[in-house]
């Protein structure tokens, strides 16, 4: 919303080369309200890190149990020399972009196959239902298991976490398109495989581009789960290591790194998302 | 003159686990090369049913329709169909709009892409084509949903209340901007229509439906003495309220029997 009243804002003053009093005045408000909306996001974290910090110092709360800012840094500085944790890192974002690409593969071609054939969707509606329920997290020791130990394992548990609830949203994204729509194609002569290419298809991008937002997430969250279980690397497996030596430095290292690895994803789904819209 | 389409004893009725809705029944008339023909009648009796079956995309399930090709030939002749909105895609630009049809018959050819640049020139829409629908008024669409009809050179051109959409001003001038370079293209057209005076003004011949199960009420030729045979003028022709007043009384005799 907000990028749209910038957007029209814009255009006046391209059309009036001189804004008037108000424009100028709504321009100005408009750039305060930015500027304290990033100010408050800043200082909030400060906020936290100071209290954070000065509390593990004076002994008000335990740095062994709840480490603290300097101390995540230290360590993370001495994991970086040794170059572990790129290691760990990269095994963790490699397993998660694998299994959020087969995810998505796997779930455009099953979600275009149920739409083809209504018959095949109403066979297996109950079993999607039901799968898409299940907590994955119970099928993980079977796949360690059925798979053993390693890559393999983790990339199932990351895909078997996103997978039916993206199947299901593909499906239904691809249902709720105009049906008059797809008469057009039907009238211009078009086949159900062009009513699928010209309207299904480009009319989902937006629903697509959401459950893909949600996708990574999951797969993050299966990724973990699995080398939880399965792993001799990942960040999973340094969260695991770090709670059964008590070294909650490492734990709570792992977990701020998991988060930038989140806010990542989430950041370059949008760039990509914006650049799709703007085409 | 011959008929292009012939349409014997159609019936069709819809089926649900609640039953059976009978929409047509026992329809039976022809359209000659040419002609203006305008299908009026209650709403909700069936009028779009026929078209969808004339048009070849629902199977009548009684009856007959013959098609007398120019050529002599038993394909069904291609048909243009306008719907009631435009449905241009916002996720395509205005000329990627017009060769839709184009695109899924494979038929991109030269000429036919020059065809289709020539009618955007026509319409003056030749500005607007690599603009979203979102940015055209309503007029416009219209025309641009016209040309990626043409684009496929039908032999005739269904309408469904294809200007309903419109303010009145706008309809006014569409629906005789549009059946204009219909007839001189040499097309001929069926149009549905809820409005009498624009059945009157555009048709050369109107056929009444009843309400539901719909047949075939009455066939009323339009003779209008006119200085041109332009849709607006016609409105203003000395026979123009005598038709319109035999075209209410046959409408509201059937919603009387309704009521």
């Amino acid at each position: 919303m907000k990028v749209k009243k910038h957007k029209s804002a814009s255009q006046d003053t391209l059309e009036k080369p001189i804004p008037s009093d108000r424009q100028a005045l709504y321009l100005e408000l408009h750039r305060r309200h930015k500027l304290f909306v990033a100010f408050w996001r800043f200082f909030l974290l400060f906020l936290f890190l100071l209290f954070w910090e000065l509390g593990a110092n004076t002994g008000k709360i335990d740095s062994f149990f709840f480490s603290s800012p300097s101390r995540i840094l230290k360590l993370f500085w001495e994991l970086c020399k040794d170059y572990s944790i790129f290691m760990h890192i990269g095994i963790t974002l490699f397993e998660t972009v694998v299994s959020f690409l087969l995810v998505f593969i796997i779930s455009l071609v099953t979600a275009t196959l149920l739409w083809y054939s209504t018959k095949l969707s109403e066979i297996l509606e109950p079993y999607l239902v039901i799968l898409n329920s299940l907590p994955k997290s119970a099928l993980a020791p079977l796949f360690i298991v059925w798979l053993g130990t390693g890559t393999t394992t983790i990339i199932v548990a990351g895909i078997s976490v996103a997978l039916f609830g993206s199947i299901i949203s593909f499906y239904t994204g691809f249902k709720q398109n105009d049906e008059e729509k797809l008469t057009l194609i039907y009238t211009l002569g078009g086949s159900k495989r062009d009513a699928f290419h010209k309207v299904v298809l480009p009319g989902s991008v937006p629903i697509l581009l959401a459950t893909t937002k949600v996708n990574i997430g999951l797969a993050l969250v299966g990724v973990i789960i699995g080398e939880f279980l399965a792993a001799r690397r990942g960040l999973g497996y340094l969260i695991i290591y770090g709670s059964q030596v008590f070294q909650l430095n490492l734990v709570i290292t792992s977990v701020i790194l998991l988060c930038l690895i989140a806010m990542g994803f989430y950041k370059g789904l949008q760039w990509i998302e914006n650049r799709i819209e703007r085409k | 003159m011959e008929n292009i389409i012939e349409l014997k004893n159609i019936g069709y009725s819809y089926h649900s686990l609640q039953g059976e809705t009978v929409a047509l029944k026992d329809i039976s008339f022809g359209v000659k090369k040419g002609e203006f023909l305008a299908v009026v009648g209650p709403s909700g009796c069936g009028k779009s049913t026929l078209l969808s079956i004339i048009a070849g995309l629902l199977a009548p399930e009684e009856g007959t329709i013959t098609v007398n090709n120019p050529d002599g030939s038993l394909r069904y002749p291609r048909i243009g169909y306008m719907l009631q909105h435009d449905h241009l895609f916002e996720w395509r630009t205005i000329y990627q709009n017009v060769i839709l049809g184009l695109e899924i018959n494979h038929m991109m050819t030269e000429e036919r892409i020059a065809y289709v640049n020539q009618l955007l020139k026509d319409y003056n829409l030749e500005k607007f084509r690599n603009k979203r629908p979102s940015e055209l008024s309503g007029g416009m669409k219209q025309r641009a949903a016209l040309i990626r009809t043409l684009a496929l050179e039908p032999q005739l051109l269904l309408l469904d209340e294809p200007f309903s959409a419109l303010d009145y001003q706008t309809r006014l001038f569409v629906s005789a901007d549009i059946c204009n370079l219909i007839r001189a293209a040499g097309k001929t057209m069926l149009i549905i229509t809820h409005d009498l005076s624009e059945a009157i003004s555009l048709a050369d011949r109107i056929i009444i439906l009843s309400r539901r199960p719909a047949v075939v009420k009455q066939e009323i030729p339009i003779r209008l003495t006119l200085p041109d045979d332009s849709p607006l003028a016609s409105r203003n022709a000395p026979e123009f309220q005598y038709y319109f007043n035999l075209l209410w009384k046959e409408l509201s005799e059937d919603e009387g029997q309704e009521a």
